[in-house]
């Protein structure tokens, strides 16, 4: 472990980006975005310095830490504001700043038309620096500040056309469904403190062994539920689709590359207390096999082109997510996924925006068609990004979703065959969707709606897109080499040594691409074709319906969450109403009546008066003789 | 004669005097009748004191009498008062307590 | 030097210059009551500096015989609890006396009496965290409700006249409980050692364990509604909603902390025993009033009454923290009591000036305020942050003691209450889409946006949530010693983490 001061600056340059975008006003308007993204540029600049650093210090010697400040000391409770870069967290460094850039170069054109672009630019570098304190922070609670500062960060930008109803409440929906996993970090968080007395990531990494399998089994799932709220996996995954209300370039960064990640991140940097929680362990596979085939179904019938790019990080974030609940053999490969994803998906992302672009902000690949011949900029680096995502060789996917696919096989026990099996028909079902967006948006004839002139998207918009597309294709093989993240990565993981070979990786590779050649052959076969309706139809099966819906995610949360939430709220405010303040009103009116009743004694007659003296007088006679007699 | 005799038409007096104020109206009735009350009490007070063997009877007598003196002085003066302002010395006309 | 004298005598002196003044200048009077405020606020932070850390006892004492015959006692002292919640009060004051420039027009008072009651109260306020004589507090608990009556009565908006009597009756029949156990403390004293009122020489008192449940109850129930805790709490949304925002500020941010002050202050330390005995209890009404006042929010259509009912749920929180029994948890309550004050003002103070535009405090009156007024939206906004205890917010780090105090040795109340932070989310959002979010609707389209006063106002607001949430160790540090004190006293240690030896 060694020491820096100049981790923070990291952290700081998009910071004060933000805070000067944000507190400046409109007086920063002109060069707002210049500036934002020359801060994120040399918050790149400051990670590839520490990067080289790292690789020219000995092995126990890369990881390093700054201590900034006492945070929050209570009794036995301490908590520094520290910063650990080590192998792990210099991936993302790199990934953020660096794609980060890129997208602010892409976000100057697009959003040049928009009066706000200042603000978006604040709110890009404000994620910046949230999404950096998240992988930089040495401790649980850091990393949670980090955590929902990329939450807010996502909630600014979903809702940064909130003027539109229904994109205020797709940001809403997604803080809200956000929350709930940061209960469960918050839960985690907790339970670390009580079991082991500490929240730091190398304290709990140490306690890990003198603690029960119990507590850890409890931490991991709560780490689960924090992931899953994060990343969009299963049950919290809902809120991804409708995130798409942001900017393009925004669900390029957030919803596709960084900020969804961050699951895999914390898992991956909790593996200490998943490996010693066997059950957590297994949870994590299995919400990470169930988003996979959840996200590549709901891929499948997606007309609008960003939702279906975002069922599909869905879905690759499901195979990251299963790679991380393997195990040691899975820690790595996951990682390399969520890399080279990062290119490709961002990459398709921009490409995606570049479309929309074109033509006049249409979203409905229904009413695409052709594009290659108006686009081939975005044509060519979308198809390479295509290519990587299908992981045909020798693109980045590839590499990565076949390590992965091949780890499950290699998980050991019955499961493997399962997870295996599953990790391939995702693969193929990703191929079908894939290509269906790729035929829609680029193949077949123009169906678009009058007025519609589409054009190749200025230098600024494509530039980072080629930058990306060359990472897509070569990301994959310099990881790979030699196992190149493997080794950088290994000595924070515990490996047990070699595991036994299901299948031989090549037979690996031969399947997967085999159930890739099938779906694709099955989406060039139904959409290759001149009559592609430009409505979706009306008359098909129950299972389209139902895909079509989202397979009623929204439905049943509705149904069972939302509802009875709204119910349970006019309950208490008709309970707070008739009981609670009901029995103070009872207690003033009871007062108010009996005053009310005795007033008519007061009726102003004086014989009455006199009459009511002597009945209590006569009464107290009475009383006084009962007594005493 | 056997003291309680006297007390006898004390409360007779008393009762008298108490039905007269809750049942007559003109308010000179009702005044009379409030004399007949406080005359009703002197007449007990004095009757105890004979019993008692000491003065203490009678000398609270005197008090009520004093006190019925000044009431009748600033009773009748009310009377009057209402009297000369509404032509009508009936207690339930005047009924203004209540507001 | 006498310190405490001298802070609560100051507000006095302006109170007396501002009734002098001419009735027509108001812009005096405002003035006026502004460089007191200022004044008063410079010496509480001198006072803070000469505060020493580690000194657990009262400091600045100052005792002076009031009424010797019954052993009555001006007397005054701090410890850090009171000291923080001093600094709260007094930083409040110049904040609130400068946001609400114009709220006192209207009033069915002058202005000038507006200024009065404001600088009176503060005296008061001083005063009842200050006081070491049960006597004196009990006078300034409840002579604090006249001025708050008046403000509200006076200068509120719509039902104030109910609102503030139902404030006014709900305060005095606590009043009174606590009363009837401070005199009997009294004359148990005056049975074991010599009538006092000296809450020193009071804890030292002999009880049975009946008798100690029953003055419990006195102090706990007027407290409770103070505070409000679940169900004492209604008069809360009802006062809130009619007291004009300056009021409702004082009255959330600070006289409510009385209730979980005196928690701490008087229940804890003068009835230890009985306080174990009815910990159980309290914990479960603190949980109920976390998640009550969270779905409450939820549910509320006017503006003020949802932020009355977040202080529900917030100071559910409050109590949690401090029956919980864990350092973390006291420390957490006490800095989530300076905290709150600020969240809850800026919440309070930018709805002000929404309403004040607006003329209307239903939400979905408003719309599409971001548009229209973004420096109002953006305030409005962060203080709902704030609110939601969003990390990196001074209001997260006090939440997240108290949840982990609560934890290590309460976690099922923990954890039910952690679900309040998914509410939290929901009613501040809410409002926020409907009011600052979507089309700009009609009747809103010529809001005007803050102006410098306002400006100012609310920066040093922002400032400290800010401040607070990266860097709260300047206030632990003082309140740290005072907790671990209270914790140790009452026999409490935290508990150990659960590390067994493999």
């Amino acid at each position: 472990m060694s020491i820096s001061t100049s981790l923070v600056y990291l952290i700081g340059l998009p910071f004060a980006g933000a805070a000067i975008l944000l507190l400046g006003g409109r007086r920063t308007d002109k060069w707002g975005h210049l500036l934002a993204t020359a801060l994120s540029a040399s918050s790149f600049a400051v990670g590839v310095y520490h990067l080289f650093q790292m690789v020219n210090r000995p092995v126990e010697m890369r990881p390093t830490s700054q201590k900034l400040f006492e945070w929050i000391s209570v009794g036995s409770f301490n908590v520094d504001a520290g910063l650990l870069l080590d192998q792990l967290s210099i991936c993302f460094v790199l990934l953020i700043t660096g794609v980060g850039t890129l997208i602010h170069i892409y976000s100057i054109a697009y959003m040049s038309e928009d009066r706000d672009r200042r603000r978006f630019f604040a709110y890009l570098n404000l994620f910046i620096a949230a999404m950096l304190l998240l992988v930089l922070g040495d401790s649980y609670l850091s990393l949670y500040v980090g955590w929902e500062g990329v939450g807010l960060a996502s909630y600014l930008l979903i809702g940064f056309w909130n003027q539109k109803p229904a994109y205020a409440t797709a940001s809403k929906k997604a803080f809200v469904m956000n929350r709930v996993g940061d209960m469960g970090l918050s839960l985690a968080i907790m339970i670390a403190f009580a079991t082991m007395g500490t929240v730091s990531f190398a304290g709990v990494a140490e306690q890990v062994d003198n603690t029960s399998e119990a507590a850890l089994t409890a931490m991991g799932i709560m780490l689960l539920v924090a992931a899953a709220g994060k990343s969009a996996q299963f049950p919290l995954q809902a809120w991804l689709g409708d995130a798409m209300a942001g900017p393009t370039p925004v669900s390029a960064l957030i919803h596709a590359a960084t900020m969804v990640t961050a699951g895999v991140y914390l898992i991956t940097r909790s593996n200490f207390v998943f490996d010693a929680a066997p059950t957590a362990q297994l949870l994590v596979v299995i919400v990470g096999a169930i988003t996979l085939i959840f996200g590549a179904l709901i891929g499948t019938a997606k007309d609008d082109i960003k939702k279906a790019l975002a069922a599909s990080t869905m879905s690759q974030i499901g195979y990251m997510i299963l790679a991380t609940g393997l195990g040691p053999i899975g820690y790595a490969f996951a990682i390399m996924h969520l890399i080279t994803h990062g290119f490709f998906k961002a990459g398709m992302f921009l490409g995606a925006g570049s479309v929309m672009h074109g033509m006049n902000d249409e979203v409905n690949m229904r009413k695409y068609g052709a594009l290659r011949h108006f686009m081939p900029i975005t044509f060519i680096t979308f198809g390479i990004g295509y290519l990587a995502i299908l992981g045909v060789p020798p693109f980045a996917g590839f590499y990565s979703k076949d390590m992965i696919i091949e780890s499950a096989f290699n998980s050991g026990g019955m499961q493997a065959i399962f997870l295996g099996s599953l990790t391939l028909i995702g693969a193929a079902i990703t191929a079908f969707y894939m290509t269906r967006v790729m035929i829609l948006t680029f193949a077949g004839t123009k169906r678009w709606d009058e007025g519609v002139e589409p054009h190749e998207s200025p230098w600024l918009m494509w530039f980072p897109m080629a930058v990306l597309a060359v990472g897509s294709v070569t990301s994959g093989y310099l990881l790979y080499h030699d196992k190149a993240l493997y080794k950088w990565l290994s000595p924070l993981f515990e490996d047990h040594g070699e595991h036994e070979e299901l299948l031989k990786p090549i037979v690996v590779s031969a399947l997967a691409l085999t159930m890739v050649a099938i779906g694709v052959s099955i989406a060039v076969y139904k959409y290759m074709r001149e009559n592609i309706e430009t409505v979706a139809p009306e008359n098909v099966s129950w299972l389209t319906k139902f895909v079509r819906k989202d397979l009623m995610q929204d439905q049943f949360n509705e149904k069972f969450f939302m509802r009875p939430g709204q119910l349970l709220t006019k309950a208490l405010v008709t309970t707070e109403d008739v009981v609670v303040d009901g029995s103070v009103r009872g207690v003033a009116r009871m007062a108010i009546g009996s005053g009310s009743g005795l007033r008519g004694l007061q009726n102003g007659f004086v014989r009455s008066y006199a009459a009511l003296i002597l009945v209590g007088a006569l009464t107290l006679i009475a009383a006084i003789w009962v007594v005493v007699s | 004669m056997d003291a309680s005799n006297y007390l006898y038409i004390s409360a007779l007096l008393f009762t008298i005097g108490a039905v007269g104020v809750v049942v007559r109206r003109n308010a000179i009735v009702v005044f009379m009748c409030i004399e007949l009350m406080l005359n009703a009490a002197n007449l007990s007070f004095v009757t105890f004191s004979r019993i008692n063997g000491n003065l203490d009877g009678q000398v609270m007598a005197f008090f009520t009498m004093v006190v019925a003196a000044c009431e009748v002085v600033v009773g009748l003066a009310i009377i009057v008062a209402i009297y000369r302002s509404r032509r009508s010395a009936s207690v339930d006309d005047a009924s203004l307590l209540k507001r | 030097m006498k310190w405490l004298t001298l802070l609560m005598f100051l507000p006095l002196v302006g109170a007396a210059v501002v009734s002098v003044l001419p009735k027509a200048n108001e812009k005096a009077a405002k003035q006026a009551a502004l460089v007191t405020t200022i004044a008063v606020l410079l010496v509480t932070v001198a006072m803070t500096l000469n505060f020493e850390r580690e000194n657990v006892g009262l400091q600045f004492v100052e005792k002076y015989a009031w009424i010797p015959s019954f052993g009555i006692n001006f007397a005054v002292g701090l410890d850090a609890i009171a000291l923080v919640l001093i600094l709260m009060s007094t930083i409040l004051a110049p904040i609130v006396v400068l946001a609400g420039w114009n709220e006192a027009h209207g009033g069915r008072w002058s202005v000038k009496t507006f200024y009065i009651l404001i600088l009176v109260l503060e005296t008061m306020m001083i005063g009842v965290f200050a006081a070491t004589d049960l006597f004196l507090f009990y006078v300034i608990f409840e002579a604090m409700l006249i001025p708050v009556y008046f403000l509200i009565g006076g200068f509120g908006t719509g039902e104030r006249a109910a609102a503030a009597v139902k404030f006014l009756i709900y305060s005095l029949v606590g009043g009174l409980l606590m009363l009837a156990s401070i005199i009997a403390l009294f004359v148990m004293s005056g049975d074991q050692f010599g009538h006092t009122f000296d809450i020193n020489e009071l804890s030292q008192l002999q009880m049975s364990s009946t008798t100690q449940n029953l003055l419990f109850l006195g102090f706990f129930i007027a407290f409770a509604i103070k505070a409000p805790v679940w169900p004492f709490h209604t008069w809360l949304p009802d006062a809130a909603a009619s007291a004009s925002p300056g009021t409702s500020v004082l009255l959330l941010g600070v006289l409510d902390k009385v209730g979980t002050f005196g928690m701490i202050r008087y229940c804890l330390t003068l009835f230890p025993e009985a306080s174990k005995t009815f910990t159980p209890l309290i914990l479960i009404l603190a949980v109920i009033s976390i998640l009550y006042g969270a779905f409450l929010a939820i549910g509320q259509k006017d503006i003020k009454r949802l932020i009355a009912y977040t202080s529900i749920s917030h100071f559910g929180f409050i109590t949690l923290g401090i029956f919980a029994m864990t350092t973390q948890g006291h420390s957490g309550a006490v800095l989530y009591m300076f905290n709150h004050a600020f969240s809850t003002a800026a919440l309070f103070l930018v709805a002000g000036w929404m309403i004040s535009r607006r003329g209307s405090s239903t939400i979905s009156d408003f719309g599409g305020l971001q548009r229209v007024t973004p420096v109002l939206a953006w305030s409005f906004f962060f203080a709902g942050l704030s609110s939601l205890a969003l990390p990196g917010l001074s209001s997260f780090v006090s939440e997240f003691l108290v949840l982990v105090g609560t934890f290590t040795r309460y976690p099922v109340h923990a954890i039910i209450a952690t679900f309040g932070i998914v509410l939290a989310a929901l009613y501040i959002l809410i409002p926020v889409q409907k009011a600052l979010h979507g089309p700009t609707t009609p009747g809103n389209e010529n809001l005007k946006d803050l102006n410098l006063r306002e400006k100012i106002a609310i920066a040093p607001v922002a400032a400290i949530i800010v401040f607070l949430g990266f860097y709260p160790s300047p206030l632990l540090k003082i309140i740290n010693p005072a907790t671990t004190n209270i914790i140790a006293q009452l026999g409490f240690t935290d508990p150990a983490p659960s590390i067994e030896d493999k």
